[in-house]
Protein backbone atom coordinates (compact mmCIF):
# COMPACT_ATOMS: atom_id res chain seq x y z
CA UNK A 1 0.00 0.00 0.00
CA UNK A 2 1.27 3.28 -0.89
CA UNK A 3 0.66 6.25 1.33
CA UNK A 4 -1.20 9.34 -0.58
CA UNK A 5 0.19 11.75 1.38
CA UNK A 6 3.34 11.41 0.10
CA UNK A 7 2.03 13.00 -3.12
CA UNK A 8 1.20 15.99 -1.47
CA UNK A 9 3.76 18.51 -1.80
CA UNK A 10 4.69 20.29 1.15
CA UNK A 11 5.39 23.33 -0.95
CA UNK A 12 2.14 24.05 -2.06
CA UNK A 13 1.15 23.67 1.73
CA UNK A 14 0.15 27.16 1.96
CA UNK A 15 -2.92 28.73 0.82
CA UNK A 16 -1.26 31.75 -0.81
CA UNK A 17 1.41 29.45 -2.98
CA UNK A 18 -1.86 27.33 -3.85
CA UNK A 19 -3.96 30.21 -5.29
CA UNK A 20 -0.92 31.77 -6.56
CA UNK A 21 0.14 28.45 -8.63
CA UNK A 22 -3.76 28.30 -9.26
CA UNK A 23 -3.23 31.44 -10.99
CA UNK A 24 -0.48 30.89 -12.68
CA UNK A 25 -2.07 27.31 -13.73
CA UNK A 26 -4.98 28.96 -16.01
CA UNK A 27 -2.95 32.01 -17.29
CA UNK A 28 0.35 32.32 -19.81
CA UNK A 29 1.17 35.01 -17.21
CA UNK A 30 0.31 37.11 -14.21
CA UNK A 31 1.65 40.41 -12.70
CA UNK A 32 2.40 41.23 -9.23
CA UNK A 33 -0.59 43.29 -8.33
CA UNK A 34 -2.73 40.90 -10.06
CA UNK A 35 -1.19 37.95 -7.65
CA UNK A 36 -1.99 40.42 -4.69
CA UNK A 37 -5.92 41.19 -5.66
CA UNK A 38 -6.53 37.58 -6.41
CA UNK A 39 -4.81 36.66 -2.95
CA UNK A 40 -5.93 39.28 -0.97
CA UNK A 41 -2.01 38.94 0.29
CA UNK A 42 0.19 42.15 1.85
CA UNK A 43 3.49 42.90 -0.73
CA UNK A 44 5.71 41.47 2.08
CA UNK A 45 3.71 38.42 2.27
CA UNK A 46 3.03 37.61 -1.17
CA UNK A 47 6.42 38.41 -1.98
CA UNK A 48 8.25 35.47 0.29
CA UNK A 49 6.26 32.99 -0.94
CA UNK A 50 6.69 33.83 -4.64
CA UNK A 51 10.27 33.66 -3.77
CA UNK A 52 9.94 30.51 -2.40
CA UNK A 53 8.03 28.94 -5.61
CA UNK A 54 10.89 30.56 -7.68
CA UNK A 55 13.51 28.34 -5.57
CA UNK A 56 11.91 25.28 -5.92
CA UNK A 57 12.07 26.03 -9.64
CA UNK A 58 8.52 26.09 -10.20
CA UNK A 59 7.68 29.12 -11.41
CA UNK A 60 10.03 31.74 -13.54
CA UNK A 61 10.01 35.59 -12.82
CA UNK A 62 10.38 38.01 -15.40
CA UNK A 63 11.23 41.61 -14.43
CA UNK A 64 10.23 44.77 -16.80
CA UNK A 65 8.84 47.94 -16.99
CA UNK A 66 5.83 49.58 -18.25
CA UNK A 67 6.69 53.61 -18.37
CA UNK A 68 9.08 53.88 -14.85
CA UNK A 69 6.86 51.54 -12.89
CA UNK A 70 8.29 48.04 -12.40
CA UNK A 71 6.43 45.01 -13.59
CA UNK A 72 7.02 41.98 -12.62
CA UNK A 73 5.47 39.25 -14.19
CA UNK A 74 5.27 35.58 -13.04
CA UNK A 75 4.76 31.95 -15.36
CA UNK A 76 4.52 28.35 -14.19
CA UNK A 77 7.54 26.34 -15.61
CA UNK A 78 7.35 22.65 -16.43
CA UNK A 79 8.53 21.52 -13.49
CA UNK A 80 5.80 23.44 -11.39
CA UNK A 81 3.16 22.49 -13.86
CA UNK A 82 3.85 18.40 -13.14
CA UNK A 83 4.19 18.89 -9.61
CA UNK A 84 0.75 20.86 -9.36
CA UNK A 85 -0.92 18.72 -11.00
CA UNK A 86 0.54 15.45 -9.37
CA UNK A 87 -0.79 17.64 -5.77
CA UNK A 88 -3.75 17.90 -7.55
CA UNK A 89 -4.00 13.94 -7.80
CA UNK A 90 -2.66 13.73 -4.58
CA UNK A 91 -5.49 15.79 -2.75
CA UNK A 92 -8.31 13.92 -4.84
CA UNK A 93 -7.15 10.77 -3.51
CA UNK A 94 -6.58 11.74 0.22
CA UNK A 95 -10.39 12.67 -0.31
CA UNK A 96 -11.94 9.55 -1.89
CA UNK A 97 -10.05 7.45 0.04
CA UNK A 98 -11.83 9.13 3.50
CA UNK A 99 -14.74 9.21 1.77
CA UNK B 1 -12.04 13.83 8.66
CA UNK B 2 -10.67 17.27 9.29
CA UNK B 3 -7.65 16.86 6.95
CA UNK B 4 -10.12 15.66 4.91
CA UNK B 5 -12.32 19.08 5.01
CA UNK B 6 -9.33 21.23 4.59
CA UNK B 7 -8.41 19.46 0.99
CA UNK B 8 -11.71 19.78 0.00
CA UNK B 9 -11.38 23.68 1.10
CA UNK B 10 -8.30 23.42 -1.23
CA UNK B 11 -9.68 22.15 -4.07
CA UNK B 12 -12.40 24.76 -3.89
CA UNK B 13 -10.01 27.36 -3.04
CA UNK B 14 -8.04 26.37 -6.29
CA UNK B 15 -10.72 26.65 -8.25
CA UNK B 16 -12.23 30.00 -7.26
CA UNK B 17 -8.82 31.66 -8.12
CA UNK B 18 -8.74 29.40 -11.17
CA UNK B 19 -11.91 31.22 -12.43
CA UNK B 20 -11.38 34.27 -10.92
CA UNK B 21 -8.09 35.00 -12.37
CA UNK B 22 -8.78 34.04 -16.09
CA UNK B 23 -11.95 35.79 -16.02
CA UNK B 24 -13.90 38.86 -15.33
CA UNK B 25 -16.29 38.55 -12.70
CA UNK B 26 -16.69 41.98 -11.34
CA UNK B 27 -19.11 42.83 -14.01
CA UNK B 28 -22.22 44.02 -12.47
CA UNK B 29 -26.18 42.73 -13.56
CA UNK B 30 -27.17 46.41 -12.72
CA UNK B 31 -24.73 47.90 -15.79
CA UNK B 32 -27.05 45.80 -17.63
CA UNK B 33 -30.31 46.72 -16.56
CA UNK B 34 -28.96 50.99 -16.99
CA UNK B 35 -28.38 50.07 -20.59
CA UNK B 36 -31.22 48.32 -21.15
CA UNK B 37 -33.17 51.52 -19.51
CA UNK B 38 -31.11 53.93 -21.85
CA UNK B 39 -31.47 51.85 -24.59
CA UNK B 40 -35.18 51.71 -24.05
CA UNK B 41 -35.31 55.26 -23.63
CA UNK B 42 -33.24 56.24 -27.01
CA UNK B 43 -35.38 53.84 -29.11
CA UNK B 44 -38.40 55.99 -27.89
CA UNK B 45 -36.72 59.45 -28.95
CA UNK B 46 -35.82 57.84 -31.95
CA UNK B 47 -39.01 56.66 -32.88
CA UNK B 48 -40.32 60.57 -32.16
CA UNK B 49 -37.59 61.98 -34.57
CA UNK B 50 -38.48 59.52 -36.81
CA UNK B 51 -42.14 59.93 -36.72
CA UNK B 52 -41.95 64.22 -36.92
CA UNK B 53 -39.69 63.15 -40.20
CA UNK B 54 -42.47 61.14 -41.84
CA UNK B 55 -45.27 63.94 -41.18
CA UNK B 56 -43.56 66.52 -43.10
CA UNK B 57 -42.26 63.35 -45.55
CA UNK B 58 -43.49 64.45 -49.21
CA UNK B 59 -42.64 62.03 -51.79
CA UNK B 60 -40.29 63.97 -53.66
CA UNK B 61 -36.70 64.37 -53.74
CA UNK B 62 -36.34 62.78 -50.13
CA UNK B 63 -32.88 61.45 -50.23
CA UNK B 64 -30.82 64.42 -50.93
CA UNK B 65 -33.00 67.39 -49.28
CA UNK B 66 -31.25 69.27 -45.86
CA UNK B 67 -34.75 67.57 -43.84
CA UNK B 68 -32.85 64.15 -44.23
CA UNK B 69 -29.52 65.54 -43.73
CA UNK B 70 -31.84 67.03 -40.41
CA UNK B 71 -32.54 63.60 -39.66
CA UNK B 72 -29.23 61.72 -40.03
CA UNK B 73 -27.69 64.26 -37.88
CA UNK B 74 -30.20 64.13 -34.97
CA UNK B 75 -30.34 60.07 -34.98
CA UNK B 76 -26.42 59.91 -35.07
CA UNK B 77 -26.13 62.54 -32.40
CA UNK B 78 -28.66 60.27 -30.40
CA UNK B 79 -26.98 57.40 -31.17
CA UNK B 80 -23.98 58.60 -29.99
CA UNK B 81 -25.49 59.95 -26.42
CA UNK B 82 -26.93 56.73 -26.23
CA UNK B 83 -23.69 54.82 -26.56
CA UNK B 84 -22.01 57.53 -24.02
CA UNK B 85 -24.51 57.20 -21.22
CA UNK B 86 -24.86 53.14 -21.53
CA UNK B 87 -20.75 52.50 -21.30
CA UNK B 88 -20.85 55.24 -18.54
CA UNK B 89 -23.35 53.97 -16.20
CA UNK B 90 -22.33 50.57 -17.11
CA UNK B 91 -18.37 51.37 -15.90
CA UNK B 92 -20.25 53.18 -12.55
CA UNK B 93 -22.10 50.07 -11.58
CA UNK B 94 -19.04 48.03 -12.19
CA UNK B 95 -16.49 50.12 -10.68
CA UNK B 96 -19.08 50.14 -7.72
CA UNK B 97 -18.84 46.61 -7.15
CA UNK B 98 -15.38 46.49 -7.83
CA UNK B 99 -15.65 48.50 -4.21
CA UNK B 100 -17.64 45.96 -2.39
CA UNK B 101 -15.36 43.49 -3.48
CA UNK B 102 -12.30 44.93 -2.95
CA UNK B 103 -11.04 43.71 -6.49
CA UNK B 104 -9.53 45.78 -9.03
CA UNK B 105 -11.23 47.27 -12.31
CA UNK B 106 -8.53 47.26 -14.60
CA UNK B 107 -6.62 43.90 -14.41
CA UNK B 108 -5.44 41.37 -17.25
CA UNK B 109 -8.60 39.74 -17.35
CA UNK B 110 -10.94 42.84 -18.12
CA UNK B 111 -8.46 44.24 -20.26
CA UNK B 112 -8.82 40.49 -21.95
CA UNK B 113 -12.65 41.04 -22.05
CA UNK B 114 -12.79 44.34 -23.37
CA UNK B 115 -10.08 43.13 -26.42
CA UNK B 116 -12.31 40.53 -27.09
CA UNK B 117 -15.69 42.55 -26.87
CA UNK B 118 -13.84 45.36 -29.14
CA UNK B 119 -12.94 42.77 -32.00
CA UNK B 120 -16.32 42.17 -33.59
CA UNK B 121 -17.71 45.29 -32.26
CA UNK B 122 -14.98 47.45 -34.05
CA UNK B 123 -15.70 45.39 -37.00
CA UNK B 124 -19.47 46.11 -36.85
CA UNK B 125 -18.85 49.14 -36.44
CA UNK B 126 -17.18 49.81 -39.79
CA UNK B 127 -19.23 47.78 -41.45
CA UNK B 128 -22.61 49.85 -40.51
CA UNK B 129 -20.16 52.51 -41.32
CA UNK B 130 -19.52 51.49 -45.07
CA UNK B 131 -22.99 50.88 -45.40
CA UNK B 132 -23.94 54.45 -44.12
CA UNK B 133 -21.48 55.75 -46.80
CA UNK B 134 -23.56 54.20 -49.51
CA UNK B 135 -26.38 55.54 -48.14
CA UNK B 136 -27.57 51.97 -47.24
CA UNK B 137 -29.23 52.58 -43.85
CA UNK B 138 -31.71 49.32 -44.00
CA UNK B 139 -30.04 46.65 -42.59
CA UNK B 140 -28.30 48.93 -39.75
CA UNK B 141 -30.70 47.53 -36.99
CA UNK B 142 -30.09 44.05 -38.29
CA UNK B 143 -26.21 44.63 -38.36
CA UNK B 144 -26.05 46.12 -34.77
CA UNK B 145 -27.69 42.92 -33.46
CA UNK B 146 -25.76 40.81 -34.53
CA UNK B 147 -22.49 42.47 -34.50
CA UNK B 148 -23.01 42.60 -30.87
CA UNK B 149 -24.15 39.33 -30.72
CA UNK B 150 -21.01 37.93 -31.98
CA UNK B 151 -19.14 40.23 -29.57
CA UNK B 152 -21.02 39.13 -26.37
CA UNK B 153 -20.24 35.64 -27.69
CA UNK B 154 -16.83 36.23 -28.26
CA UNK B 155 -16.41 38.16 -24.80
CA UNK B 156 -17.89 35.31 -22.57
CA UNK B 157 -15.06 33.06 -22.64
CA UNK B 158 -13.55 35.83 -20.41
CA UNK B 159 -16.32 36.61 -18.01
CA UNK B 160 -19.88 35.33 -16.75
CA UNK B 161 -20.86 32.47 -19.36
CA UNK B 162 -24.32 33.73 -19.28
CA UNK B 163 -23.92 36.67 -21.56
CA UNK B 164 -23.12 33.74 -24.58
CA UNK B 165 -26.99 33.07 -24.18
CA UNK B 166 -27.88 37.16 -24.20
CA UNK B 167 -25.31 36.97 -27.96
CA UNK B 168 -27.37 33.74 -29.22
CA UNK B 169 -30.29 35.82 -28.76
CA UNK B 170 -29.31 39.02 -30.13
CA UNK B 171 -28.08 37.20 -33.06
CA UNK B 172 -31.34 35.61 -33.44
CA UNK B 173 -33.32 38.85 -33.32
CA UNK B 174 -31.20 40.24 -35.89
CA UNK B 175 -31.68 37.33 -38.43
CA UNK B 176 -34.95 37.65 -37.98
CA UNK B 177 -35.20 41.62 -38.29
CA UNK B 178 -33.21 40.86 -41.79
CA UNK B 179 -36.91 40.11 -43.13
CA UNK B 180 -39.02 42.42 -41.49
CA UNK B 181 -36.73 45.35 -42.57
CA UNK B 182 -39.37 48.51 -41.85
CA UNK B 183 -39.00 47.16 -37.64
CA UNK B 184 -35.48 47.28 -37.19
CA UNK B 185 -36.22 50.03 -34.29
CA UNK B 186 -38.89 47.77 -32.95
CA UNK B 187 -36.39 45.15 -33.12
CA UNK B 188 -33.11 47.36 -31.71
CA UNK B 189 -35.67 48.41 -28.51
CA UNK B 190 -35.85 44.39 -27.94
CA UNK B 191 -32.57 43.32 -28.60
CA UNK B 192 -30.76 46.35 -26.68
CA UNK B 193 -33.34 47.45 -24.21
CA UNK B 194 -35.35 44.59 -23.13
CA UNK B 195 -32.78 42.03 -23.32
CA UNK B 196 -30.20 44.22 -21.47
CA UNK B 197 -32.88 44.73 -18.50
CA UNK B 198 -33.74 41.00 -18.39
CA UNK B 199 -30.64 39.89 -18.65
CA UNK B 200 -29.52 42.57 -16.15
CA UNK B 201 -32.15 41.38 -13.32
CA UNK B 202 -31.15 37.71 -13.92
CA UNK B 203 -27.27 38.52 -13.58
CA UNK B 204 -27.79 40.60 -10.32
CA UNK B 205 -30.45 38.17 -8.77
CA UNK B 206 -27.81 34.88 -9.57
CA UNK B 207 -24.81 36.42 -8.79
CA UNK B 208 -24.92 40.80 -7.06
CA UNK B 209 -27.20 40.15 -4.26
CA UNK B 210 -25.42 37.83 -2.17
CA UNK B 211 -22.38 39.84 -2.02
CA UNK B 212 -24.25 42.93 -1.59
CA UNK B 213 -25.96 41.09 1.43
CA UNK B 214 -22.73 39.86 2.95
CA UNK B 215 -21.14 43.69 2.67
CA UNK B 216 -23.92 45.74 3.72
CA UNK B 217 -23.98 43.62 7.26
Amino acid sequence: MSNPIEHLNKIFDSRIRLGIMSALMVNAEVNFNDLKDLMQATDGNLASHLKGLEESGYIKVQKGFIGRKTNTLYSVTKAGDKAFKEHLIALEKMIQSTK
Amino acid sequence: MNENISHLESLKDIKSIMERSSRFITLSGKSGIAAGIIGLFSAFIAYQIISKYYKNYNYIGVWKTSDFKALEQQLFLLAATTLVLALSFGFYFTWQKAKIDNTNIWNASSKRLLVNLCIPLIAGGIFIIGMLANNEWQFIGPACLIFYGLALINGSKYTYDDIRYLGYLEILLGSINLFYIGFGLYFWALGFGVLHIIYGIIMWHKYDRKNEAISSK
